[in-house]
């Protein structure tokens, strides 16, 4: 019954946003608004049609339908409550849903904003965006139905489908085949839907963008109206990849947050566009200049978007042996090439339009830094996705598979990233137009000399390794630039209006947030690059068998294996979990409890390792296994991880930065509303 | 009036400084993928190559056979027979996806197999049936030393299945 709803619910959703579609570009055709705002009323009813199928799906998740295909084969009886209701985006028909719901939720915020001046665009922007909804509707309910059922057809086999086969008699399992238990972690719970997010919220600079298009409006009102939008979008996006580090942490156990794995890095594309789209927008609304160059952005992140929803949904590339294990593979991958083409044959249609109103002039101009930015954005980009298309390439050519490792994108990428972090040093002290190095070497001296003593110091402390004392430096010369930039504004309020410091640093921020925010985000990016520098040179590792009382030493700290338990849970699992004490220097600083927990049901082992996590560095212990003749004697793996946790907090700085440029702008919008005389520039 | 002649010069300049990039970026692409290419392969093909893959680093592909799976705590050693699965999407597909082809290839008798040594932690993921994406060298003795170990188990997780990375 509540499958039905769910089911119906779905198709109605699919029909309403192709009507919605066909409605708006009517109207907007033949001028007639009623069609328009038909269209927009089919829009706004995607939204609570898609909050009923979820929550359908959420209800037979809680409640142990396992007659339900989707609902067996993610969910079982053992599983807490919470995991159950997160298993709507625990598999491929569930996510597609929760997709779509996000995107139905989304486009209809944005819809209900007021049009005023921009009325024209708001037909081409529903189209765009319901053909999009009906693309991921169609597919549950045409390929990955999340409410179909099992059934025993009559020569014993099980078949999944929405209506009763003939002949076959209806299948209800007691039980289903749950969810991994390396999934059932609370990184892996916000990871998913945190990216999905990201992904979901593109949609709306991407739909603005081609509304602008078709409509033929060349300035940067599409870039304006979806500003906040798109640093949403980022956010989200950025916060999935580092929570997606995180799970892979704290859970598989190798002391790695990142492996440049495929799917990991379809996730990072579209942020690697996004992020050199976020800061070419501004020369754009500066100087007028860019135009084509951030449609074409606009356009490949969202393309991006799709394939990285394709990649991490249809699992064609997480093997490099390619298998397309279900029929949306194809219906995708013509999904994605049809949206880009058609995005950009509609871009060079309206080339000559968006013809740019400057030029660029000087090298250190502050537009000119911009554009280098993107370069480098793209290079990494292009980097990435060579290497995850490489063996198919190669096979086409050769014949041969070829694959490249980690370390093909470790040294490609990083004189990328050193480049970005001195640019991130350069670019804020430059001028639109006019500024030249020694304008910028005027401003640059002082934090440059402090700098210097980074890497003396550094070199003083041992630390000799080239790469290290680089990045470090980098690193360092962007934090003093940014919190002498910070200074300097404050002093200079401080001076003119007598406001004391920390009142001066928040009049000042919230004066122009976007600048201010965006430094915070690049003290953010500081911390992480000081945390990756640690943790990728500077990682030690050592392991040991030991016997009870018997200790093992990995630089300055000493581990001493002091008991071990192994018992079973009432949760259906059985536990290992040793005791061991960690010195420092002598001193004994912490107790950990390294575990291994085995799962009945699912067969499948989860290595829990004991951390001891400081600012400094962690210390990460894997209990490995136990020694099956004295059931007391154990292995263990240990890592130093120096500086990992600069990683999080740096992600932590990075949305502070975000959250100030988005919430403090919403604030300074309503302000200049009642003030109309604000021609604050913004950077 | 000078104007025009100023700013082609200067066109000239950013031309020159957008070539640099480009050839930058595409020099470190070029020497980095030759740097670190690895030979993806079947057991099946690196058994037909033979002695031609030499001591290069190569990626293989394969089922476990779970009752293979030896480890000795002691040493971290880990040792597994892995069983050839084909390449080809086609077989793939026709056997019904990739976990029924895991399953054939593994009760195939006359399929290739290769004994894969690994020093390390041994997986959670490794178990009967899981796919196996092995990096390393093709030892004199016949068994393939591996310095990198990934697992997959599609039968479970669907597209999102998180990979186990170990060493490297």
């Amino acid at each position: 019954m509540v499958a039905n709803i769910g089911y119906y619910a779905l198709i109605i959703t699919f029909l309403a946003s192709l009507y919605g579609a066909g409605a708006a570009a009517y109207g907007a055709l033949k001028r007639k608004p009623d069609f328009v705002e038909s269209g927009r009323y089919a829009m706004l009813l995607t939204g609570p049609l898609l909050t009923v199928a979820s929550a359908a799906i959420i209800w037979l998740l809680t409640t142990g339908h396992y007659e339900i295909s989707y609902v067996a084969s993610v969910t079982s009886n053992s599983m807490p409550t919470y995991l159950k209701v997160t298993a709507l985006w625990g598999g491929q028909e569930g996510s597609l849903v929760f997709w779509a719901w996000l995107m139905a939720a989304f486009t209809s915020a944005a819809s209900l904003r007021k049009w005023d001046r921009d009325r024209e665009m708001l037909p081409w922007f529903i189209m765009v965006t319901m053909i999009t909804l009906a693309f991921f509707v169609s597919l549950t309910v045409f390929f990955e139905n999340p409410f179909a059922r099992l059934w025993l057809s009559a020569d014993g086999q099980q078949v999944t489908a929405m209506l009763q086969p003939a002949g076959a008699v209806p299948l209800n399992p007691p039980d289903g085949r749950g969810l991994n238990p390396l999934l059932r972690h609370p990184g892996m719970i916000i990871h998913p839907p945190a990216l999905y997010l990201g992904f979901v919220a593109y949609v709306i600079p991407y739909g603005f963008a081609m509304a602008a298009l078709i409509t033929r409006r060349s300035d940067d009102r599409w870039i304006r109206i979806t500003r906040r939008w798109t640093l949403v979008a980022w956010i989200f996006l950025s916060l999935g990849l580092i929570l997606g580090g995180r799970w892979a942490y704290d859970v598989l156990g190798w002391g790695g947050y990142w492996g440049w794995d495929p799917v990991e890095i379809a996730a990072l594309l579209p942020w690697l566009a996004g992020t050199a789209f976020l800061h070419s927008v501004m020369v754009q609304e500066k100087k007028g200049m860019l135009k084509h160059w951030n449609m074409v952005l606009i356009i490949l992140t969202y393309a991006l978007v799709l394939f990285g929803t394709f990649l991490s949904r249809s699992g064609v590339l997480s093997s490099v042996h390619a298998f397309a294990k279900s029929a949306i593979g194809p219906m995708f991958f013509i999904f994605i090439g049809v949206t880009f083409l058609v995005s950009l044959s509609l871009l060079i249609n309206r080339w000559e339009m968006l013809k740019g109103e400057n030029f660029l002039k000087s090298m250190f101009s502050r537009e000119a830094l911009f554009l280098l930015n993107n370069f480098l954005f793209m290079g990494i980009l292009v980097v990435c996705f060579w290497g995850v298309i490489f063996p198919l390439i190669s096979e086409l050519i050769t014949g041969q598979k070829i694959t490249v490792g980690p370390p093909f994108y470790e040294r490609a990428n990083g004189p990328l990233g050193l480049g970005l972090l001195i640019l991130m040093a350069i670019a804020p002290l430059s001028a639109y137009a006019s500024s030249t190095w020694k304008t910028i070497g005027r401003a640059l001296w002082k934090p440059a000399l402090v700098t210097l003593l980074v890497p003396i110091a550094l070199f003083v402390g041992e630390i000799r390794n080239p790469i290290a004392l680089a990045g470090y430096t980098a690193a360092a010369l962007v934090a003093f630039v940014t919190l002498y930039e910070f200074w300097r504004g404050a002093m200079a309020r401080h001076r003119r209006h007598g406001e004391n410091l920390p009142l001066a640093l928040w009049r000042m921020a919230g004066r122009n947030p976007r600048r201010y925010g965006g430094y915070v985000i690049h003290l953010g990016v500081v911390l992480m690059a000081f945390g990756i520098i640690g943790i990728e040179i500077y990682q030690t590792e050592t392991q040991a068998s030991l016997s009870r009382g018997e200790q093992v030493t990995l630089g300055r700290y000493v581990m001493t294996y002091d008991d071990i338990s192994v018992f079973d849970t009432n949760d259906g699992r059985n536990v290992a979990r040793a005791v061991v004490s960690v010195y420092k220097d002598g001193k004994l600083v912490d107790e950990l409890y390294p575990r291994k927990d085995y799962y009945y049901d699912s067969q499948q082992a989860v290595t829990i390792p004991g951390t001891r996590s400081m600012l400094a560095d962690d210390f990460y212990v894997i209990l490995v296994g136990l020694d099956p003749d004295s059931r007391t004697d154990a292995t263990f793996k240990i890592y130093h991880n120096p500086l990992v946790n600069l990683i999080w907090i740096g992600g932590g700085v990075f949305s502070l930065g975000t959250i100030i440029a988005v919430w403090v702008s919403r604030g300074r919008k309503r302000a200049s509303k009642t003030s109309t005389a604000s021609g604050i520039s913004q950077a | 009036m000078s104007e025009s002649p100023k700013a082609s010069s200067g066109r000239g300049k950013f031309l020159l400084g957008g070539f640099l990039i480009v050839a930058a970026i595409v020099y470190l692409i070029a020497s980095s993928t030759q740097a670190a290419a690895q030979y993806y392969l079947t057991i099946d093909e690196l058994y037909a190559k033979g002695d031609a893959v030499g001591d290069r680093d190569i990626k293989l592909s394969g089922v476990v056979d779970g009752d293979t799976i030896k480890y000795d705590i002691k040493t971290l050693t880990l040792r597994f027979t892995i069983a050839n699965v084909p390449a080809d999407l086609d077989k793939i597909e026709e056997a019904g996806g990739l976990a029924e082809a895991l399953h054939i290839a593994l009760e195939d008798p006359k399929g290739a197999r290769l004994e894969v040594e690994y020093i390390g932690v041994m997986p959670d993921l490794l178990r009967h049936e899981a796919q196996a994406i092995v990096t390393g060298r093709m030892g004199g003795d016949g068994i393939f030393r591996a310095d990198e170990l990934l697992l997959k188990c599609p039968t479970r997780y669907e597209g999102e299945v998180p990979l186990q990375a170990d060493g490297a």
